[in-house]
């Protein structure tokens, strides 16, 4: 072939990643035009553990492939852009010694060994790389210098999970550094020894075990105030009681304690209690420097993120974290406050930087508004976009241009989440979509034609837009849209009817003998899913009731429910109920989700645990009670169902 | 189908087009995996049928969603007909700078020896097919045979269908290109465009499968 532009484009990749940078380059242009280019969808399988080798080794042009090894396919390694696999038994002649699969949709470069065997053996560089890098697997392979390039093996260490090198759950590191004093002491020899000593806490102990503590914020209130004298002995201005724990408390332990408490400094005993022995302090720095995994720090990174590219790493540390708190068991509304914050500080941080790529201000205040589970704050794995903008109303002649504007920027947003993981929506409920990136005012025209003539479409689109959530941009704007919902939705109570017996249109979880209903054809056939059958009604029956009571700004479901309980005494057992099911089947979709890398929405039934299957059905007799309530309340008659 | 035993063609036919003929003897599978597709993309002068010509053929060979590059082919035609203003767009000047070109008659002869019977898939493959018909037609030669797929025909078939919001008819290999992230920088090269679109393909195949099992005849119908 005398030209070959294809081949010169995988030559531009390659030549960014060792051990390729090292080659010549005519010898990087016969190397790519050998090259096979594979596509692989998700969860497709490169080769198994014990397959004897292929002819090419693999280099990840997109997407991502995880090496995994043994019965439970443990994850040993994660393959990204640019990195090289399945190297080694072919150099070695051995069969692989892991399965590499696609962990999302990848694009492969095939590189046949018997041509790059002989550049490895000319170019002293490539077989450095290729030595150290073989040699490195027998040493720690996450150590920075050796990251990600050629391992295929990791003797002798057994998996190490991903999550283990981003979120350690190991026992915390605490100071052992003690610094005590007694009841006794006084104010002022406190702030000297702690001066003396760097420290930000002080413990107070009587016979080894600890009666209180005092801090710098402590000393701050109480004595520099001048509230208490200088002389003041400890016990007066101490914190008391302690809290405690036992040295084996791993690190999320330890920042939710600091969280529940709003403390700064936990007291290490040696079993856990105030009734022994103090051996240490925890301070929050400590947990800080411990790891940098924590949702402060994470914020952190997020708002300093200089690129769309780093944002989406920090989306896999909170992944991780997610599946720290579910594993702990961690109340799920503080899972699913914790993780909601972080994803919207991501999307917040991607706005302002599309915003940096306008060449111009925006022309008028705007809103972004994150729609459906985003905006009910139950997104707790990474889905599909659903957002909209509004912005300020503008004279007619301003319109087509500032519409232009917004349609501009709404488009670089899209693709800043679409990179950060957030797939496209399918059905163009998106800000770029001109039908949802709109004035005040024709906003308020578009909610009108929905609540005035409900159909199936509008009652739709109305469930998707109603729950938003103002992520980004001007409240004052939102509010108005919301008093406008209020405001009309009272005018047009038949509306609620409609909506109400949109609510009750899912198909039904169990069938006739009360067994789980799994669907019958498509890509999830024999799947049950427990978002259509189980988790939409309560949240479509939700959302009916608290717009029905003109509530504004709850958007979660589980709090809607609460609030609901509040606000009808009468029904608190039921709403409280449909509460706990919410938070029971959003955190089972989480569960699901996590160990499938999807979405958690269809789940397989023969895999579930006998316990999980009944914990599923009671939620079933709750989902039955809500849409009896419904019907009874908006008077749905069976013409509508 | 056509029946190749019923209505010989002309007897007079070269022997090139003959070997070509023979492909289709053998059937395609009906598994997706096992078909052998041929990925094409033809820059041209311009729109029109008559007096525009092939400036570029470039085409990959794509079987189980592996695209062997050292198979691809990519070749440049020698022009009596030029139109300047297209020639900014795809950057090809009169015949080539740099690169070698061919005759028409030559490009037709290596192109039909390249695809075979595969079933060709394009972006908007009426216009490709047309191009390449009527160079066909040129120098007293058939129509094509094969079997053809559109991309833009089989994305929006992995659209929702609602009346939410309108799908359009037609959707540019930008908009898919932006739709699945592909990078978009040979953009306008034959072999460039067939690339997007190989890669188009296969993430369309994998969205219209997962609704349930395809064979390569669901597929034509789906794509044509």
């Amino acid at each position: 072939m005398m030209k070959n532009t294809i081949s010169e484009r995988v030559a531009d990749f390659l030549e960014h990643f060792p051990p390729f940078n090292e080659l010549a380059q005519d010898q990087l242009a016969t190397l790519s035009k050998e090259i096979t280019i594979i596509y692989k969808e998700k969860d497709n399988v490169i080769f198994s553990e014990n397959d004897p080798p292929h002819t090419s080794f693999y280099v990840v042009h997109k997407g991502a492939v995880a090496l995994k090894r043994g019965e439970k396919m443990d994850i040993l390694d994660m393959c990204d852009e640019g990195d090289i696999f399945g190297l080694r038994p072919l150099i070695a002649l051995e069969n692989y010694k892991m399965t590499a699969q696609a962990h999302e949709e990848t694009i492969l470069y095939a590189i046949p060994i018997h041509i790059f065997k002989p550049y490895a053996r000319e170019n002293k560089e490539v077989g450095n790389f290729l030595i150290e890098s073989f040699a490195s697997n027998t040493r720690n392979p996450y150590s920075k210098s050796h990251r990600g390039k050629l391992y295929e093996e990791i003797p002798n260490l057994g998996p190490i999970t991903p999550e283990a090198q981003l979120f350690d759950l190991q026992p915390v590191k605490y100071s052992k550094k003690l610094i005590s004093c007694s009841a006794t002491t006084t104010a002022k020899e406190i702030a000297e020894k702690m001066t003396e000593k760097k420290v930000g806490a002080m413990l107070v102990v009587e016979d080894k075990l600890p009666i209180g503590i005092i801090t710098d914020k402590d000393l701050r209130n109480n004595i520099v105030t001048g509230k208490y004298p200088i002389t003041t002995e400890a016990s007066k201005i101490m914190v008391s009681p302690v809290i405690t724990y036992a040295k084996s408390m791993t690190i999320t332990q330890a920042q939710i304690a600091m969280m529940k408490s709003s403390i700064s400094h936990l007291c290490i005993t040696k079993d856990g209690t105030p009734n022994s022995k103090a051996i240490g302090i925890l301070s929050k720095h400590d947990l800080m420097v411990a790891i940098g995994n924590n949702p402060a720090v994470l914020i952190k990174a997020i708002q300093r993120a200089k690129k769309v590219k780093n944002i989406r790493n920090i989306r896999k540390s909170i992944t991780h974290l997610l599946r720290a708190y579910l594993e702990q068991n961690i109340p799920l509304t503080l899972t699913s406050k914790i993780i909601s914050e972080l994803n919207d500080a991501c999307i917040k941080r991607v706005i302002e930087m599309a915003l940096d790529k306008m060449p111009e201000k925006p022309p008028v205040a705007f809103a972004w508004l994150s729609l459906g589970s985003q905006g009910r704050n139950e997104q707790l794995l990474q889905t599909d976009q659903d957002n909209a903008l509004v912005f300020q109303n503008v004279p007619d002649e301003k319109m087509e241009e500032t519409t232009a504007y917004f349609l501009e920027l709404s488009k670089i947003i899209n693709k800043g989440l679409f990179d950060i993981g957030y797939e496209y929506c399918p059905a163009e409920m998106m800000a770029s979509n001109p039908n949802w990136c709109l004035s005040l005012d024709q906003w308020k025209k578009a909610i009108t034609q929905w609540v005035t003539n409900p159909g199936a479409d509008e009652i739709l689109l109305s469930s998707i837009f109603f729950d938003y959530n103002l992520t980004y941009g001007d409240i004052t704007l939102v509010n108005q849209l919301s008093d406008y919902i209020f405001e009309i939705t009272q005018k047009y109570p038949i509306f609620f009817l409609h909506l109400a017996s949109g609510a009750l249109q899912n198909p039904s979880p169990t069938g006739f003998f009360r067994q789980l209903l799994v669907e019958q054809d498509g890509e999830h056939k024999d799947f049950f899913d427990l978002k259509r059958r189980a988790l939409m009604p309560l949240t479509d029956a939700a959302r009916v009731l608290i717009l029905s009571h003109s509530v504004k700004s709850i958007n979660n479901t589980p709090g809607r429910y609460e609030k609901l309980a509040e606000l009808e005494p009468n029904n608190e057992e039921i709403f409280m109920a449909c509460s706990y099911a919410t938070k029971a089947l959003l955190k089972f979709r989480t569960k699901q989700g996590l160990l499938h890398n999807d979405s958690g929405r269809y789940i397989a039934i023969d895999k579930l645990t006998k316990e999980d299957k009944v914990k599923l059905k009671r939620t079933f007799k709750t989902i039955k009670e809500i849409q009896e309530l419904l019907t009874v309340r908006f008077k749905i008659s069976n013409i509508l169902r | 189908m056509i029946n190749f035993f019923k209505k010989r063609p002309p007897a007079n036919l070269p022997e090139f087009w003959k070997t070509y003929e023979n492909c289709f003897l053998e059937k395609q599978p009906e598994e997706v995996n096992l078909v052998r597709f041929v990925v094409l993309d033809t820059e041209t002068t311009g729109f029109d049928y008559i007096y525009d010509r092939i400036l570029s053929i470039g085409a990959l060979n794509l079987t189980n969603n592996h695209i062997a590059i050292n198979q691809s082919f990519e070749l440049y035609l020698i022009q009596d007909h030029y139109n300047a203003e297209t020639a900014k767009i795809h950057g090809i000047l009169k015949n080539g700078r740099g690169t070698e070109c061919i005759t028409e008659i030559e490009a037709l002869k290596q192109f039909l020896a390249f695809v075979g019977n595969a079933v060709i898939i394009a972006h908007h493959t009426i216009f490709d097919i047309n191009m390449i018909n009527q160079a066909l037609e040129r120098h007293q030669l058939p129509k094509l045979l094969n079997k053809t797929l559109d991309t833009s025909t089989l994305y929006r078939n992995t659209l929702l269908t609602s009346n939410v919001f309108k799908k359009k008819d037609h959707y540019s290999l930008d908009e898919l290109a932006e739709k699945f992230d592909i990078s978009m920088k040979d953009r306008h090269t034959a072999i460039g465009d067939a690339y997007i679109t190989a890669i188009a393909f296969l993430k369309i195949w994998t969205r219209l499968k997962s609704k349930g099992p395809l064979k390569l005849k669901d597929l034509i119908k789906l794509g044509s």
